[in-house]
C-alpha cells in the first residue's frame, strides 16, 4: 500500500507511535544518539518524560510503573553507556516477565561497526535478557517495529523488548501511519487451555485427599487474582503464593498459608511437600521455591501445572497434567469443569488435611522477640502494615529486608508488592517506587530497603525531588549486607567477609541534602509514632532510617540446595 | 542421546545468533549447526545436531519455539529421517599414493573435484558416520585439509516441515 500524506521524521514517528500505544509516561535520559527523539518529546505534551539520574533507574522505574499499573513500561536511553547502564534493569524485567519497551539510540547506520563514539552492539548485549529486540534500519520500519515491540512485550508471557534506532534513521523522513493490527507467523501464544486436560485437572482436584494451590507471579501478571480466589474458595483448599505472587490471594485469609520457599512459612513448605494433588498456577518451581527438585520429587504426588509458557512446564519438576494457556482463562474453564463434574470432594480427608495444616501453622514460625530493647526489623514492617492499613504499594530492594517485607506485610491485593524476585537486583526499590508512584498518583508508596541496597540507586532522590514523589523510604539499617552476613554466619563460619557497611552516610542529612526530610529512629517505642508522622505527611518524601538489630536473621530458612522441608527455624524464644 | 532438530525460522539478521546464543546461555550441546535460506527466501532452514537426555531435548525444542523468529521446530530423530553431510578433503596424491587415493575415493563414492600434480580434492557426501569412516580409512599423513558442513536433515515419506 502506498502511503500518502506529509512526511515526518523518524523521531516524530517514535513519539507518535508511543502516543498511539497510549503511553502517557516514559522514563529516560538524553544523549547524542537520541537528541532528535528528545526534540520531538519537547514539542508535545501527551507523553510525559521523567528524567532519571542514571539509566538503570529508567529501566527499573518503567518496570515498576508496569508492575503497578498493568501497562507496558517504557524507557528511553542513548547509545553506548546509556544502553549498557539500562541492561541491569532490562534483565530484571526479563527475569520477572514484565512488559517493557526500551528504546535505545544507536550511532548512525553508516558508523555502525566502526567503533564510533558511544557505539555498542545494543542488540547483541541485550539479546540474552530480552524477549525480543530489533535494530531498525530504515525510517519506514519504525512504526511497524514499534507496533510489534508493544505486541510482543505485552502478549503471551510478557517481557522486555528493545528497539535500537540509529540516529540518522530518527532524522530521516517518511509518511507515518501506525499499523492497526500486527500478525507474526512465528509468534502466536496459546491462551485457551486444552479442554481434555482441564477436565483431567478437575477430576484430580476432586479426588484429592491433600490438595494444595501454589500460585506465582503469572497470576499477578495475568490479572487472574479474582479467578484464583474463586478457585481456592470453591475447593476450600490451602493456598500459598510465591514471592512474585504475593497479593494474588489475600494474605489475611484463613486459607492462605503464607509465602513458600527458601524463606517461606513452615506450614506452606510442609503442605507443599505433603500434598497429594498440587496445582501450580503461573509459577515455575524455581530453586528458591522448591529447593532441591530431587528432594521435592521424593514424595509421590500428582501435579497440575497451568502456565502461558510451555517451557516453564516440566523444566525442573515433571508434571502430570500440563495446561498451556492464559491462567485466568484456564481457571475460568476449570471452575466450569468442577461445577459439571460428578465426583464430590472427600470432605473427611479435607478436614484431616486442614487439621494437619493447623498443627503446622501453630508452630508460629515467623515469631520474633517483641520485647527486645533494639528495633527488630520485622516489627517495623508489621507496624508499617498496620499504619498503612495493608493498603500501600510496597517496593523493596534485595536481601533480608525484602524477605521481612514479604513475610510481614500482608498483601491482600495483587500489584501492591513490587520487588525484583528473579534477578534479585539491589537498587531496584527506589526507582521502582518512582514508577509505582507515577502510575498511582496520590497512593501511598513505601520503599522497604536496607542501607546497602538503597545506596545502589540513591541518586534517584534527586528525581523524586524534581517530580515531587512523596515516597516513604523505610531503611532497615543494620549496617550489614544482612543476607550476605546471614549466609556467612550459617555457612561460612562467621567470617563476615566484606559484608560490613563501613563509613555509612548520615541518611538524615543526606535526604535533607536532596531537599527531602529524614528521620532517624533508634528506639522500638519510637517506631510507631515515627511511621504515623511520616505517613501523615502525604506530600513529602521521608527517608526513615531505622537502626535495627544487627544480628537478626530471616527465618525459616531452607539452605541452598536442600529440600523445602529442611528448614532452619528460629531458636526457641 | 543424539538428536537432529530441524528449525524453520525467519530469514532475518540476528536470527542465527539468537539460536546460537540460546544454546550457549542454557548450556546445551551443539555438535553441528547448518543454516541456509529455503526456496521461500523469507525463511531459513536450520539443522542442529545436539545431545542430551529426553528432558533436556524437550527443553531445547520448547526454548527454540519460544524464540520470536522461530516458525517451527521438529525433532527429526523422533521418526524416520535422512541426514547428509558434505565434506571436502584435500589429500596428498603423489607417486604410489595417487592410485590408492583414487580407489579409496571410488569405494566411498567420492568425487575428485580438483587435481594438481601432488594433490586431489575429494567431495564426499553421506551421514556423519560415513565421513568419519572415510577419514579413518585414510593414512593421517596424507590428509592435508578437511572441511565439513555439518549435517542437514529431512524426514522420510510424506512428513514435511513448512511454515
Amino acid at each position: 500500500m502506498e502511503l500518502t500524506g506529509a512526511e515526518i521524521s523518524g523521531a516524530e514517528i517514535v513519539v507518535r507511535s508511543l502516543q498511539e500505544e497510549g503511553v502517557d509516561c516514559i522514563f529516560g535520559y538524553p544523549g547524542g544518539a537520541v537528541l532528535w527523539i528528545y526534540d520531538e518529546l519537547f514539542k508535545q505534551d501527551k507523553v510525559k518524560h521523567i528524567l532519571v539520574r542514571h539509566e538503570q533507574a529508567a529501566a527499573h522505574a518503567a518496570d515498576g510503573y508496569s508492575r503497578a499499573s498493568k501497562k507496558v513500561g517504557v524507557c528511553l536511553v542513548t547509545s553506548g553507556p546509556g544502553v549498557t547502564n539500562a541492561v541491569t534493569g532490562i534483565a530484571t524485567a526479563y527475569m520477572d516477565s514484565l512488559p517493557m519497551v526500551s528504546i535505545s539510540g544507536q550511532v548512525p547506520t553508516y558508523a555502525i561497526g566502526e567503533d564510533a563514539f558511544q557505539e555498542c552492539d545494543a542488540v547483541g548485549i541485550t539479546r540474552p535478557c530480552v524477549k525480543h529486540n530489533f535494530l531498525v534500519k530504515a525510517v519506514e520500519d519504525i512504526a511497524p517495529t514499534m507496533k510489534k515491540a508493544f505486541h510482543i512485550a505485552r502478549s503471551g508471557r510478557p517481557g522486555p523488548v528493545l528497539v535500537d534506532i540509529p540516529k540518522d534513521i530518527t532524522a530521516a523522513k517518511c509518511v507515518f501511519e501506525y499499523p492497526k493490527t500486527v500478525s507474526l507467523r512465528s509468534y502466536n501464544p496459546v491462551t485457551k487451555g486444552h479442554p481434555g486436560q482441564i477436565k483431567k485437572a478437575a477430576q484430580l482436584l476432586l479426588e484429592a485427599k491433600r490438595p494444595m494451590v501454589y500460585s506465582g507471579g503469572g497470576v499477578v501478571l495475568g490479572n487472574a487474582s479474582a479467578q484464583l480466589r474463586k478457585l481456592v474458595q470453591t475447593l476450600g483448599v490451602p493456598c500459598t503464593n510465591t514471592l512474585m505472587g504475593l497479593g494474588a490471594y489475600p494474605a489475611t485469609d484463613k486459607q492462605f498459608l503464607g509465602m513458600l520457599g527458601m524463606h517461606g512459612t513452615y506450614q506452606a513448605n510442609m503442605a507443599m511437600q505433603h500434598s497429594d494433588v498440587l496445582i501450580a498456577i503461573g509459577a515455575r518451581f524455581d530453586d528458591r521455591v522448591i529447593g532441591d527438585p530431587k528432594h521435592f520429587g521424593s514424595v509421590a504426588r500428582k501435579i497440575i501445572h497451568i502456565d502461558i509458557d510451555p517451557s516453564s512446564i516440566s523444566k525442573r519438576v515433571k508434571v502430570d497434567v500440563p495446561i498451556v494457556g492464559d491462567v485466568g482463562d484456564v481457571i475460568d474453564d476449570l471452575l466450569k469443569a468442577l461445577e459439571s463434574a460428578k465426583e464430590k470432594q472427600d470432605a473427611k480427608a479435607l478436614k484431616a488435611w486442614w487439621a494437619q495444616i493447623e498443627e503446622w501453622r501453630s508452630k508460629d514460625c515467623l515469631r520474633y522477640d517483641h520485647k527486645a530493647a533494639i528495633i527488630k526489623p520485622q516489627f517495623v514492617v508489621e507496624k508499617l502494615w498496620e499504619i498503612t492499613k495493608g493498603d500501600a504499594f510496597v517496593t523493596s530492594d534485595v536481601g533480608q529486608h525484602q524477605m521481612w517485607a514479604a513475610q510481614f506485610y500482608k498483601f491482600d491485593q495483587p500489584r501492591r508488592w513490587i520487588n525484583s524476585g528473579g534477578l534479585g537486583t539491589m537498587g531496584f526499590g527506589l526507582p521502582a517506587a518512582m514508577g509505582t508512584q507515577l502510575a498511582n498518583p496520590g497512593a501511598t508508596v513505601a520503599c522497604v530497603t536496607g542501607e546497602s541496597s538503597i545506596q545502589m540507586c540513591l541518586q534517584e532522590l534527586s528525581t523524586c525531588k524534581q517530580y515531587r514523589l512523596p515516597i516513604k523510604i523505610i531503611n532497615l539499617n543494620n549496617r550489614y549486607m544482612g543476607m550476605v552476613r546471614q549466609w556467612q554466619q550459617f555457612f561460612h563460619g562467621n567470617r563476615y567477609s566484606e559484608s560490613y557497611m563501613n563509613a555509612l552516610p548520615d541518611f538524615v542529612k543526606l535526604a535533607e541534602g536532596y531537599g527531602h526530610s529524614g528521620m532517624r529512629i533508634e528506639d522500638p517505642k519510637d517506631v510507631e509514632p515515627a511511621l504515623r508522622e511520616a505517613f501523615a505527611r502525604k506530600d513529602d518524601l521521608i527517608f526513615m532510617d531505622f537502626l535495627t538489630d544487627q544480628t537478626e536473621n530471616v527465618y525459616p530458612m531452607v539452605p541452598g540446595g536442600k529440600g523445602i522441608t529442611e528448614m532452619i527455624l528460629a531458636e526457641e524464644l | 542421546m543424539r538428536h537432529i532438530i530441524s528449525v524453520l525460522l525467519e530469514n532475518e539478521a540476528g536470527a542465527l545468533s539468537r539460536v546460537a546464543g540460546l544454546f550457549s546461555a542454557r548450556a546445551y550441546n551443539i555438535e553441528s549447526l547448518t543454516v541456509a535460506p529455503t526456496e521461500d527466501a523469507s525463511l531459513s532452514r536450520m539443522t542442529v545436531i545436539t545431545s542430551g537426555s529426553d528432558d533436556v531435548v524437550e527443553q531445547i525444542t520448547k526454548q527454540l519455539n519460544k524464540l520470536i523468529e522461530v516458525v517451527k521446530v521438529v525433532d527429526l530423530s523422533e521418526a524416520a529421517h535422512i541426514e547428509r553431510e558434505l565434506m571436502l578433503i584435500k589429500v596428498r596424491a603423489a607417486g604410489k599414493d595417487r592410485e590408492e587415493m583414487k580407489r579409496m575415493s571410488d569405494i566411498f563414492r567420492g568425487r575428485i573435484i580438483d587435481v594438481t600434480d601432488g594433490t586431489y580434492t575429494i567431495e564426499l557426501t553421506g551421514t556423519g558416520a560415513k565421513l568419519d569412516a572415510f577419514l579413518e580409512a585414510l593414512d593421517k599423513s596424507v590428509i592435508l585439509e578437511t572441511v565439513r558442513t555439518g549435517a542437514s536433515g529431512i524426514a522420510r515419506g510424506e512428513r514435511v516441515l513448512r511454515a
